[in-house]
């Protein structure tokens, strides 16, 4: 059995509410942050624990939280990007929902970290009910003095509120969802300058993802160093992942960082393998922006080695042959799976979720969707693939945010890894495996 | 504070800290002035969307010599101390620019030949310097339901670039903004949300801050091809605006009246819509003379045999 320190509870009765969370030792991070550390020994214990964002980018939340402006005499804030919408992705959804308050400990104590006076949880308007279950639980902190004004007697205050998004991917994007929170378009905004600098409100504003904040929690109760004893090399602690598709378990696992992709998908305590006895064709390792990979090289790198679930082992062999742990959303498709369906799938998603402020991915988005439709249904021609391929490489990087290279990466690498399946939906005029 | 030299193209110029690389370049003029549909000097916030602009930073600055990692918006990027960069001489940024081009073109119409702004549009100009002479694409153009914002100007949103600059005119220059950009991805749209007339003094500099066709002057429509009405600098007193125009005449004919634009597209002065819309008599302005149009288009022909 692997570690387990943020679902370590989840089965226990009532772990929804303030009186068993804070029985099973909740909130112990917020009496030892405020009682007996410095804001800034908070922070060097996240920087020594070397925990990395877990929303997709993967950035050392230590660092970040460093790069805020403490010069400015303008307030700060914390805010967390609740707005989980990556297909394939649905890790937060499951931690908000069963033990809410663990997003709020962490928040507690990282706020306190970077002297934030009023933060945000900024959640997408699909989670309705989870704003329902988060309000309540915040209520209750309120209720225990862990919220508010001078919290536990010290001199720290904190307000904390829940803001719904109205159901854009978009404004998971940090600076889209400033500007969402703001109440404006969530267009995503051109940096420099960075949310550390100017961020809501243009204040010194930090960004984190509900399951980063969390693991605020362990690694202030256990010390930053024994959550980086977790894990290999620069992939410290533990990860929640979502597996789905072709398995005989899809669910949120959490894992600790290093395990073999292999074990993942096979063993009796996560995936328990590929459903109906059928052979593994392709994985998606971390929602669906990241790169798809065949069989042969999710399990192994292309030098033969294991193929682990750090951020280093998936990205081993750059985009040529690797991918990247991204936000954990694990996709499993077995050999009935058509690639170019899929990929239409994902198209069509990044097509409507575009917010069409620069021009590269407000056509080039609608452009890939049209021509895969077209692949898909048996109409498509032998040119339509590098024509293809050449719109997703000049997406890629010339877009304001990520929501392009988002679109691009899954194009490019099905096309380099799975070109003979597009060959074949052309060739047949049909798409050779749908049922 | 003393000025910074940047790099651009092997040109080297100095110019004030704070500067962006497209202004630099400008201050050197010529062929390597990176394209700018979106970018506006004087409407804050403008720029970074279009993505024709995008340029290679090949060293950041004598401090931090590293290159940047993506292609830059010349037009959002500000220029370092030694910073290096490559607009045409850089082969990738060239294909960029095509590429992005291309997707400009995606969707719109090609209807120049019925287009009031041909002539004078940047989006031709960009499709000449930089374009396919092949269309990539067999999908069905998007269009939109039309729709009606006023007496004086009218909206085709099938041309627009969706650049935001009649935004930022609406919400700079004018009391209140009463129409934005609707909806998401492909399908935004320039709209008055409730069809509404966009109706106050300044809205016509919308025409004019408007790159492609999408905004044009309703008085002027279908009179002339710009290129075959001849442009004269002239003013009025006018307590409203600073007076400073463009007449596009035909024989004694004033056919429309313009802001003046430098050779970026840019206006010297907003004018009110008094000027533009309603003093269409030669007697209502004093006439300085001729104008060059320093541009390089179609509508720098100058026919002045006449006069």
């Amino acid at each position: 059995m692997g570690k387990k320190l943020l679902l370590q509870h989840i089965n226990e009765p009532g772990i929804q509410t303030f009186e068993v969370y804070r029985k099973m030792g909740g909130y112990a991070s917020v009496e030892k942050a405020l009682k007996t550390m410095k804001p800034d020994d908070v922070t060097e214990e996240v920087k020594k624990s070397g925990l990395r964002g877990r929303g997709g980018a993967g950035f050392p939340a230590g660092m970040k939280w460093s790069f805020i402006d403490k010069k400015s005499e303008k307030p700060r804030y914390l805010v967390c990007n609740a707005d989980e919408s990556e297909p394939g992705t649905f890790k937060d959804r499951y931690l908000m929902e069963k033990i809410p308050h663990a997003l709020i400990e962490g928040m507690i104590t990282s706020s306190y970290a970077l002297g934030a006076k009023t933060s945000y949880i900024y959640i997408r308007g699909e989670y309705m009910y989870i704003v329902r279950i988060l309000e309540k639980a915040i209520e209750e902190a309120y209720a225990n003095g862990f919220l508010g004004k001078n919290i536990l007697g010290t001199d720290y205050s904190l307000e904390l509120y829940v803001h719904p998004g109205a159901g854009a991917y978009i404004c998971g994007e940090e600076t889209a969802l400033l500007e969402s929170l703001e109440g404006k378009r969530g267009n995503p905004r051109l940096k420099p300058p960075f949310p550390a600098i100017a961020g809501l409100y243009a204040c010194p504003t930090v960004v984190n993802n509900v399951e980063t904040i969390a693991a605020v929690v362990p690694i202030i109760n256990n010390g930053g160093d024994e959550y980086a004893k977790i894990g290999i090399g620069k992939s410290t602690g533990t990860k929640l992942i979502s597996a789905s598709g072709h398995i005989n378990k899809p669910g949120v696992y959490e894992i600790e960082l290093g395990l073999p992709v292999e074990e993942f998908i096979y063993s009796e305590e996560y995936c328990g393998g590929i459903w109906k006895g059928r052979k593994l064709k392709a994985v998606v390792a971390g929602g669906s922006s990241v790169p798809i990979l065949p069989t042969n090289l999710i399990l192994t790198t292309a030098k033969g080695e294991p193929r682990l679930m750090t951020y280093e082992s998936l990205s081993d062999g750059g985009f040529a042959t690797g991918t990247m742990l991204g936000s954990g959303g694990f996709i499993v498709m077995d050999e009935t799976a058509s690639i170019v369906e899929n990929l239409y799938t994902f198209a069509r998603f990044y097509h409507h979720e575009s917010c069409g402020q620069c021009s590269p991915c407000r056509e080039g988005t609608g452009w890939m969707e049209k021509i895969l439709h077209r692949i898909e249904e048996g109409r498509g021609s032998m040119k339509d693939i590098d024509l293809l391929a050449d719109i997703a490489k000049h997406i890629e990087g010339n877009t304001i945010c990520p929501l392009g290279d988002a679109a691009a990466w899954p194009v490019s690498s099905a096309i380099r890894h799975f070109r003979q399946e597009f060959e074949d939906h052309i060739k047949l005029q049909r798409c050779p495996l749908s049922r | 504070m003393s000025l910074v030299k940047v790099t651009i193209d092997n040109i080297e110029v100095e110019t004030e800290p704070g500067t962006t690389i497209l202004q630099a370049a400008r201050k050197i003029g010529g062929k390597g002035v990176p394209p700018a549909m979106c970018f506006y000097t004087s409407l804050e916030g403008s720029g970074g969307k279009c993505r024709t602009c995008l340029v290679k930073v090949t060293r950041g600055s004598d401090k931090d010599p590293r290159p940047m990692p993506k292609l830059v918006p010349s037009c959002r990027t500000v220029v370092q101390d030694g910073m290096v960069v490559q607009n045409i001489t850089s082969p990738e940024v060239l294909q960029a620019r095509r590429a992005i081009t291309g997707f400009l073109l995606l969707n719109h119409p090609l209807d120049c030949p019925i287009c009031d702004q041909a002539g004078e549009c940047y989006l031709q100009d960009l499709s000449y310097d930089h374009g396919l002479a092949e269309t990539q694409t067999i999908e069905e153009r998007r269009t939109f339901v039309p729709i009606d914002i006023g007496d004086k100007i009218k909206l085709h949103m099938t041309r627009c670039i969706l650049c935001y600059r009649c935004v930022m005119v609406a919400d700079q220059l004018t009391g209140q903004r009463v129409h934005g950009v609707l909806n998401r991805g492909d399908h935004c749209e320039i709209s008055t949300f409730i069809t509404r007339a966009i109706d106050n003094d300044f809205s016509g500099n919308m025409i004019d801050v408007c790159p492609v066709g999408a905004l044009t002057d309703r008085t002027f429509r279908f009179s002339s091809r710009v290129w075959l009405t001849k442009p004269f600098d002239a003013y009025r007193d006018c307590h409203k605006c600073s007076g400073k125009t463009v007449l596009w005449m035909k024989n004694d004919q004033i056919l429309r009246v313009t802001g003046r634009k430098d050779k970026y597209g840019e206006l010297e002065s907003f004018i009110c819509n008094d000027c533009r819309f309603e003093q269409k008599n030669v007697e209502d302005w004093v006439i300085e003379g001729p104008r060059i149009i320093e541009r390089h288009s179609v509508i720098s022909q100058n026919h002045y045999e006449q006069m």
